[in-house]
């Protein structure tokens, strides 16, 4: 096991990247669920505002 | 002819969104899959290069990631050129979705390359390689598609104005890589060492697929994510999302 | 053709009549390439080296700081939409606009350079092809730059943009006409790299006005 850990003297690079990638696999995630969660909220928004006859406050478009 | 009726289909947003929907999870298992088989085959299973001990296993990251930027660029110019020549804007947001995927790959790219580098070749960065160059200017072209959309508040001129600067970028991808190619070649010597095997065996090779694979089902996944939140954010007075969001309401 | 020499003309009247236009890249071109010196060291064999390079990314910027206003004097007064509408192809038409600015601009920048190249210690033996070699590149700086004005002709802040989105792609450019200048600060033939800045430049100036024509009609719709 400590010899897959120091992965031949070279843990220090191996596991960096590795981990480097994990977080910008999860971040990734992260960002694109929050884009569809923001984007539903928004639509959920001005659809009652223009249920109940108002005007969308903001027309935001990016 | 149903090929035909299907194309016309991937221009109608309701459509698309539910189609995304629908491989979505299924995307995000195969990539898990893949993913942890491939790094596991990549980081336990597969023997020690006779030149670069354990040090080599960056490359189960290092070159997906680099493959996948390509991949995303290529899609996100060809889409958004679709959308422009043919006014479809459903292209447009398949290329708005896969600019953030793209520059996060090609940074990863450089970072785990730079890694590697490092114990390697002695350097986390060699200004002379035309490999690294293309990469850093498709990092460069990314930002700048994303940076010009954001620009525009009018969002069919963000989607066409940026579209030239997609196609753009892709005739001078290869226009840099030969030119430092013909550069370096004629000032660096054999200095520059490459993965210099004679071939890659197929026990080291069998991870490097499965980890492709399993990045490029990983981007296709959030490729539909992304996507659905652009069309949503598009979409929004549709009656079709009105309909969408009043069934998940009730 | 009528189009283009009227179009020329034009610009080329416009541009001495605003002297400033032309005075003002050829000063940020000197006096980036002299604040290098104070920035790196003054001796003679550091300069040497470092000498072309300055040149080149001295060039570079003051190209792009030239054409930033390219387009959109013409796109803030009403002419552009009037050029847009006219028979005459729009693509033609940036060609000659390209044309004119780089005689103001680019063209000047051959005279100083020698100049500078001297006030650097580079060899004379190297001058004709730094000439040459700026001669057969700031055409196609121009022709990017002009790209790059193009697509940001309706934004307020075009300036700092435009150079995110044009740099990168001057790299060929940038690798040859240094390539080129260090051969012959040498002593070689450095037709090679001059070839290919050839090529860059007819392969721009072919090409390049189509995207920058076809951005402006999209800007501007």
């Amino acid at each position: 096991m400590s010899e897959f850990l120091q992965m031949g003297g070279y843990a220090a690079y191996v596991w960096s990247a590795y981990g480097i990638t994990l977080i910008v696999l999860g971040a990734n995630i992260w960002a694109a669920f929050r884009n569809h969660a923001k984007m539903l909220a928004r639509a959920q928004r001005e659809n009652r505002l223009e249920r109940s006859g108002r005007q969308p406050m903001v027309k935001q478009i990016t | 002819m149903g090929l035909v009726r299907w194309f016309h289909q991937l221009a109608s947003p309701p459509y698309v969104y539910r189609l995304a929907g629908q491989l979505a999870p299924w995307f995000a298992v195969t990539a898990g899959l893949l993913l942890l088989t491939g790094a596991y085959g990549g980081l336990v299973l597969a023997p020690e290069d006779y030149l670069q001990g354990d040090g080599f296993r960056i490359i189960y990251v290092h070159v997906p990631s680099a493959y996948l930027s390509m991949l995303a660029y290529m899609i996100m110019a060809t889409s958004a050129a679709v959308g422009f020549v043919w006014r479809i804007k459903m292209a447009h947001g398949l290329a708005v979705s896969a600019a953030p995927l793209g520059a996060s790959f090609t940074l990863l790219a450089l970072v785990t390359g730079g890694i590697w580098g490092k114990p390697m070749w002695g350097t986390y960065w060699q200004w002379a390689d035309a490999r690294l160059m293309s990469e850093l200017l498709l990092l460069f072209l990314f930002a700048g598609y994303m940076v010009l959309r954001a620009s525009f508040d009018d969002r069919e001129k963000a989607d066409r104005v940026s579209a030239i600067l997609a196609v753009v970028g892709v005739i001078n991808i290869p226009i840099i890589h030969y030119s430092v190619e013909w550069w370096s070649t004629l000032h660096q010597g054999p200095t520059i060492a490459k993965l210099d095997q004679p071939s890659i065996t197929m026990d080291m090779l069998t991870p490097l697929l499965v980890m492709i694979l399993g990045f490029t089902i990983f981007f296709a996944w959030l490729l539909c994510k992304r996507l659905q939140g652009e069309i949503l954010s598009r979409e929004s007075h549709a009656r079709w999302v009105e309909q969408l969001l009043e069934g998940t309401t009730r | 053709m009528n189009a283009f020499v009227l179009i020329l003309q034009r610009d080329l009247r416009l541009a001495f009549r605003r002297w400033s236009e032309i005075a003002t890249p050829l000063m940020f071109f000197i006096i980036v390439a002299s604040l290098f010196p104070l920035a790196s060291s003054p001796e003679a064999s550091q300069l040497r080296e470092s000498g072309s390079a300055v040149l080149w990314m001295s060039a570079l910027l003051s190209s792009l700081l030239a054409l930033d206003g390219l387009f959109r004097a013409d796109a803030e007064d009403g002419s552009m939409e009037q050029l847009i509408l006219s028979p005459a192809p729009l693509s033609l038409i940036v060609l000659a606009k390209i044309l004119a600015h780089w005689a103001v601009s680019g063209a000047p920048l051959l005279l100083f350079a020698p100049l500078l190249a001297i006030s650097f210690y580079l060899p004379a033996e190297a001058l004709p092809t730094l000439i040459i070699a700026l001669a057969l590149a700031t055409p196609t700086l121009s022709v990017l730059a002009a790209i790059g004005a193009a697509l940001t002709v309706t934004l307020r802040g075009g300036g700092a943009i435009i150079g995110l989105l044009v740099l990168p792609l001057t790299g060929p450019v940038l690798i040859f006409g240094t390539q080129a200048t260090e051969m012959a600060i040498n002593g070689e033939s450095a037709l090679g790299p001059l070839y290919l800045l050839a090529a860059l430049a007819v392969f721009a100036i072919s090409v390049g006005p189509m995207a920058a024509s076809a951005a402006i009609r999209v800007a501007m719709e």
